[in-house]
């Protein structure tokens, strides 16, 4: 499916689940926080998960530790929503996790399992 | 000279590796994230690097602040986030400059955005420097071999933004025009800034 507007429902969420905007403009304050803003977003784009699914755990997210910085409830949220669909399993995102941190896999390593385009 | 990755902090690797198995198993492409993620920043507001170019293609003051101290000429447009020093190269009619990481992806994302994925490409990363005016020919940017390609790579600790040359026939157009013509591309070096169809015909 391909999208020619962002979607009202993400782009317009009110609340605390409010996307963190400057001058109207929305904020990443790392890189990797639009890839997992990125990812959450297109999931939901390809009917992996309702909208609504993520957006309930997000709130509980941001309840539950309002001291995090927003895309850290994001990562959360989001997190245990593909670990509760049975996406992705724990271990496999533990040993993958460390294999970045160790430096063992790098984005160059995936572009080489992956052709694009 | 140093030029190894930033270490990264836990959130962003547990999203680099929640990302690389959603790929791996074929439940989303990196390229329809990077697509996502440019239409929702895109449509929001104007990337701040093409405010930056606009105001220096109007403020010839600005222009010399901005090539002289970048990460200055950004404080006064209330541009935050650059935690490395920003250098800006000027293109001109004689000199191309073109951006790359050869190592890894340090990209000036405070006023760029977030990197496209053909930028951390190996391909990309390793052509731009052996064969850069091939790689901009692939972009549809065709060079008089008299220009000078300069071809300049990124670091943690610096970072770099091209200006692009201000296309001809866009005199009379405001600088919020201007900033909506420059692409992300063309400040990576990889296009060009061209004038909108109406004002060429005129």
């Amino acid at each position: 499916m391909q999208r020619s507007a962002p979607d009202e429902r993400i782009a317009q969420m009110d609340g605390p689940a409010a996307l963190p905007r400057k001058n109207g403009e929305l904020v990443f304050d790392a890189p990797w926080e639009g890839r997992i803003f990125g990812l959450a977003v297109a999931l939901s784009d390809r009917r992996v998960y309702d909208w609504g699914d993520f957006r309930t755990r997000l709130v509980d997210e941001i309840a539950v530790d309002a001291e995090s910085a927003y895309y850290e409830s994001w990562l959360a949220a989001f997190e245990k929503l593909l670990l509760a669909r049975g996406l992705l399993d724990r271990a496999e995102l533990d040993a993958r996790t460390d294999e970045y941190a160790s430096g063992m896999r790098t984005d160059e390593d995936d572009d080489h399992d992956h052709e694009h385009g | 000279m140093s030029h190894n990755p930033e270490p990264q902090p836990y959130p962003a690797l547990r999203a680099q590796a929640i990302e690389s198995l959603l790929v791996e198993k074929g439940l989303i492409s990196s390229d329809a994230i990077d697509a996502l993620v440019d239409l929702f920043e895109r449509d929001i507001g104007p990337l701040r690097g093409a405010r930056v170019v606009a105001r220096a293609w109007t403020d010839p003051a600005f222009k010399a602040r901005l090539l002289a101290d970048a990460n200055a000429a950004c404080d006064e447009l209330a541009i935050e986030g650059l935690r490395n020093r920003l250098v800006v190269l000027e293109n001109t009619p004689s000199v191309h400059n073109m951006v790359v990481c050869t190592l890894c992806s340090c990209y000036p994302w405070a006023v760029l955005g977030l990197p496209p994925s053909w930028y951390k490409s190996a391909p990309y990363r390793s052509r731009a420097v052996i064969e850069p005016r091939a790689v901009l020919r692939e972009f549809g940017v065709e060079l008089d071999p008299a220009v000078e390609v300069r071809v300049w790579d990124s670091s943690s600790e610096t970072r770099y933004m091209v200006l692009p040359e201000r296309p001809s026939g866009t005199e009379g157009l405001s600088e919020d025009e201007l900033a909506s013509l420059v692409s992300r591309d063309a400040m990576i070096g990889v296009a060009r800034v061209t004038a909108p169809a109406s004002s060429q015909a005129a």
